[in-house]
């Protein structure tokens, strides 16, 4: 277990970067670990791929697959890994600041 | 939490030193319906934790991109013996069939699409489709047989050429 200090606040996260609790998450933080991940600015589009990250994990205890992620959001794949290069379903996971999601598709 | 592999940014985020795999060329060769999906999940999960992925369809496995078969995949229930159905039963008419649905929901609960829409999202997640000349020939195929996602026939010595730096699978 480590520590990290994301906008002003100390988060625990796991080895991969992880966030372990995401109730400690907010929208500074996202913006912060964005940045980390080397997306620069979140648009609306980032935000509703991030807002459903964290619904589903609510709802379910696991991240989306890449499959619900784009039929529940409208968000086509293609674009998927444009707003988040290189793997969308993890990124997109480590921002919303839930754990890695655990499925294979 | 401090190892060889890894070190601590001074915000305090890990970070893995390790040496990824980045590149992925997977063959898949057969053409039932358990012999497509392992190629098409691994080449999928490539692209998922942005790993670069080429997909080289052979032999049998081309009737996963051929438009008028690539939907009517079937499970082989005769010479398989972790299907646990005795040989004879298993060549009964209708078994492959009835074999076939209930994995097909078994995938569908599991969030796995159809053949056609797995090879799609593939596609749209930016892994290349590539048909095997030498099989393509044998079978008296054209490009125009194939799904559009298949970006090419291609010879088995541009096959290398694309898995440069690559990690070779064979399914």
């Amino acid at each position: 277990m480590s520590t990290a200090t994301i906008a002003q606040k100390t988060i625990e996260v796991d080895q991969e970067g992880f966030m372990k609790d995401h109730t400690q998450w907010n929208e500074d933080i996202a913006r912060e670990l964005a940045k980390l991940e080397g997306i620069d600015e979140l648009t609306d589009r980032h935000w509703k791929i991030i807002r459903l990250m964290r619904k589903e994990y609510d709802e379910k205890g696991d991240g989306p697959s890449i499959r619900r992620l784009t039929k529940e959001s409208g968000v086509p794949i293609k674009e998927l890994y444009q707003l988040f290069p290189k793997g969308p379903a993890k990124k997109a996971a480590k921002i919303a600041g839930i754990p890695k999601p655990t499925g294979c598709i | 939490m401090n190892n060889t592999d890894t070190q601590t940014l001074p915000n305090g985020i890990p970070q893995i030193k390790s040496q990824p795999i980045e590149k992925v060329s997977i063959i898949i060769s057969r053409g039932s319906l358990e012999g497509v999906y392992p190629g098409l999940i691994m080449a999928n999960g490539a692209r998922m934790e942005g790993i670069e992925a080429t997909l080289f369809f052979t032999f049998f496995g081309l009737e996963a991109i051929t438009n008028n078969k690539m939907d009517n995949l079937k499970v082989a229930t005769v010479g398989n013996p972790a299907m646990h159905i005795p040989t004879l039963v298993g060549g009964l008419p209708g078994m492959s069939a009835f074999a076939t649905r209930k994995m097909k929901q078994q995938m569908e609960e599991l969030d796995i699409p159809p053949v056609r829409e797995f090879i799609e999202m593939i596609h749209d997640s930016g892994a290349d489709i590539y048909a095997c000349k030498a099989s393509v020939d044998m079978f008296r195929l054209t490009k125009e047989d194939f799904c559009p996602q298949v970006a090419d026939i291609i010879s088995v010595g541009q096959f290398y050429e694309l898995s440069e730096k690559a990690q070779i699978i064979f399914t």
